[in-house]
């Protein structure tokens, strides 16, 4: 027995020793206000993204708390897919960090619903702020007309991007409208390419084609009752003859044989692109990032070409219009104290996508959503394509965000699963639509 | 904590075992992470909860929306299918492996050690690995002579179901073999001295006295199987995530998509308690029905 106790306390002794030695190192590794790292009671905390644009948001957190120390902001990293699970829950539990990194839509809705995040309106109108942002992409931080959220990221427009060398060998030339696009198909399976290459199987690189033949066929109010969750919203021709189109397409070998079986995880959809054996792909600006990394010449040689997507005859959208991720978005804590969204409101307000944070993320192949970048982008890497995606943002009568992203979590689950099967022929678009109708709850 | 009835002596005199208490830290455990969790999973599913606003009362209502929910049916049918479709597939296969791993030739005990390999590695390293090897151009079809497996193997709604089921079959066989293994390796050489005296083949002593003597190893393998076949998710979902279309949205990913995608805890938690109770009445009736509980044994009269 005395055994027993005398070992409990010297396992108590090591664990005071060692809870001890470990306060004792945090304070010395930073100054008296302390949390460096989760942003402890007091302090203002964040969460950021690791990966490309992880630098950018550390190296402007890290120049606002040197210059700050009295408003100090505690930066934790995660990967993308474990930050979305330990975000909602945190969320819900009232214990997220001061600033809510984000991507708008209907989780933003969500928040906002459940009284989770501050309505930022007065600080979007603040002069210094007020002209910093791109208002097509600044729109999609707002719910109700109130703004929620604020850009923090590159913008991701969703462009064509195709292999000019496969082009040049049947003489062809990028497609401005669907009838073009359709006669380039037989075309390019006679000199045995596939026309479009895309993963099928991660189901999410599938929406932007509905997306922007919604958009293209019957403009941006097509989405926007969907959004509103107007019955019977999917009904509406615009969905349906989008979705025929797209059984056309796949009809037609339009996309890679086999394209439902490959996946997103190691670029094996945009590989076809740059190996020669699809001629184009219809994603975000990380395609360009992928074929960056894995075949760097295939974009010094200039072979890799790209180009909106393209009108749809008699259609009624706006074909300067765009689809896919306006941006990423920071919301403050409706849960923090009055100290916290105090700091978080300041970095706002002076540091947010400043020229050193925009140099930054453009450094990396991300095209922040700032006004009057033009002077920058010149001295960019490879001007001639940042300033075509910076267009394309800037010029948008109405920028789309990802379906899934758009609508409820419920019905960006089911959208996923019903494109998906139209793709595949496993539905008609009759049954797409009477499948999404069914999710709208009034 | 008196679960047993410890006091009786006259219980502790007839032999029945340690006292009572030794099963106080297992069943603290299954209490604090099984029975508590289950009834907050019971009691959700009468709620309707997001995760992130409030929590609030519902009825039946979502049990009535999820029973007639056709993608419930859908994934009842597909848990069904391959619930029955993998024991028939594991079965044989690790029943023969066993049997034929338990010789103790050497080359025998190389091949073992090569078939166990399997069974060393995660679910969702096997699932990456697959899906990696099943792409249609970069995968294994893309190989010199092999462009016969080149197909669209996980795009294929009436392929992907087998597609999976293989998966399954190549990181289970592996356990399955062990155990078969272990139990060959338990049956007395003197029935095979016995019959092969009496001048029976090599087939008629599988059959007749290998397999009798398997009987118990069948049964607690065909539990693990069955019962296993409930929770197959991590594979399932890291390599196909329910798709394409709705084609392997299994039980379990049904109920993880619910809740953890469309953010629908209440309807999820009525799909958790549904395949809880699918899995003890299938328990209840496997061990009740096969006699495994009464475990009587293989041996008498030896």
């Amino acid at each position: 027995m005395t055994g027993s106790v005398t070992s409990r306390r010297t396992v108590l002794a090591g664990l005071a020793a060692l809870v001890g030695g470990t306060a004792v190192g945090c304070g010395t590794s930073g100054p008296s206000t302390g949390a460096s790292g989760g942003g402890g009671k007091g302090s203002a905390s964040v969460w950021i993204i690791s990966g490309v644009t992880e630098k950018a948001f550390q190296n402007s957190f890290d120049s606002w708390n040197s210059a700050h120390s009295d408003q100090r902001i505690g930066v934790q990293s995660f990967a993308n897919d474990p930050y979305k699970q330990k975000i909602r829950t945190a969320v819900g539990a009232g214990q997220s960090p001061t600033l809510i990194y984000g991507w708008g839509g209907g989780v933003l809705n969500s928040y906002v619903q459940a009284g989770s995040v501050d309505d930022l309106s007065d600080l979007a109108a603040d002069p210094q702020l007020k002209g910093r942002f791109l208002p097509s992409i600044a729109k999609a931080g707002t719910v109700g007309g109130k703004t929620y959220a604020l850009p923090n990221n590159g913008v991701k427009p969703v462009m064509v991007y195709y292999n000019k060398d496969l082009f040049a060998k049947i003489g062809a030339q990028p497609p401005a409208s669907w009838g073009e696009l359709m006669a380039l198909v037989p075309k390019f399976k006679k000199a045995g390419t596939a026309p479009f290459t895309v993963s099928g199987q991660a189901k999410w690189p599938l929406l932007p084609w509905l997306s922007y033949l919604m958009d293209r066929i019957g403009g941006p109010g097509v989405l926007n009752d969907i959004l509103a969750n107007k019955p019977d919203a999917w009904s509406n021709p615009a969905v349906t003859q989008a979705n025929e189109m797209i059984q056309q397409l796949v009809k037609a070998d339009g996309f890679v044989k086999g394209f439902a079986s490959i996946s997103t995880d190691s670029g094996a959809d945009i590989a076809l692109l740059y190996t020669g054996k699809a001629a184009m792909s219809l994603g975000l600006p990380a395609t360009y990032q992928t074929i960056q990394t894995a075949d760097p010449k295939f974009i010094s040689d200039g072979k890799l070409g790209y180009f909106p997507f393209p009108t749809v005859e008699g259609g009624k959208g706006d074909p300067a219009n765009v689809a896919g991720n306006p941006s990423n978005f920071w919301s403050i804590s409706a849960s923090a104290s009055a100290a916290e969204k105090a700091a978080a409101r300041a970095y706002i307000k002076s540091d947010l996508l400043n020229a050193q944070y925009a140099a930054d993320l453009l450094s990396v192949g991300n095209v922040p959503p700032v006004a009057n970048l033009d002077a920058q982008l010149a001295k960019a890497s490879d001007p001639e394509y940042f300033k075509a995606i910076y267009e394309l943002a800037s010029k948008a009568p109405n920028f789309a965000l990802s379906l899934d992203q758009a609508l409820s979590p419920q019905q960006g689950d089911s959208v996923l699963t019903a494109l998906q099967q139209i793709f595949l022929g496993e539905i008609s678009p009759k049954k797409f639509a009477s499948t999404m109708n069914a999710t709208i709850s009034a | 904590m008196s679960v047993l009835p410890t006091d009786n002596p006259a219980a502790r005199r007839r032999g029945s075992g340690a006292s009572g208490l030794f099963a106080v830290p297992a069943l603290l455990m299954f209490v604090v992470f099984a029975l508590v969790p289950l009834a907050g999973a019971v009691v959700l599913s009468f709620t309707h909860w997001d995760g992130l606003g409030a929590i609030t009362w519902q009825g039946l209502s979502n049990w009535t929306r999820v029973l007639h929910d056709p993608l419930t049916g859908n994934a009842l049918l597909l848990t069904v299918k391959i619930m029955v479709v993998s024991w028939v597939v594991q079965t044989p296969i690790s029943l023969l492996l066993g049997v034929f791993t338990a010789g103790t030739q050497r080359y025998r005990a190389v091949l073992a050690a090569l078939y166990f390999v399997p069974l060393l590695l995660s679910s969702a390293a096997v699932a990456i690995a697959f899906k990696a090897l099943l792409d249609p151009n970069f995968g294994i079809g893309g190989a010199p002579g092999l462009h016969a497996l080149a197909q669209n193997w996980l795009g294929d709604p009436d392929l992907v179901l087998y597609v999976v089921i293989f998966v399954i079959a190549w990181q289970f066989v592996p356990f399955h073999t062990l155990l078969y293994q272990a139990a060959v390796r338990q049956i007395p050489d003197s029935l095979y001295e016995a019959a092969t005296i009496d001048g029976a083949g090599r087939l008629q002593q599988f059959w007749y006295i290998t397999l009798p003597q398997l009987r118990n190893t069948v049964i607690t393998s065909s539990t693990l199987m069955i019962t296993g076949s409930l929770t197959y998710f991590d594979v399932v979902f890291v390599l196909t995530a329910g798709g394409p279309g709705n084609s392997t949205r299994l039980l379990p990913v049904d109920m993880y998509l619910t809740g953890f995608q469309a953010n629908d805890m209440g309807d999820a938690s009525v799909l958790a308690v549904i395949l809880v109770v699918i899995g003890l009445a299938l328990a209840f009736v496997l061990t009740r029905f096969s006699g495994f509980s009464r475990m009587r044994s293989e041996q008498e009269g030896l």
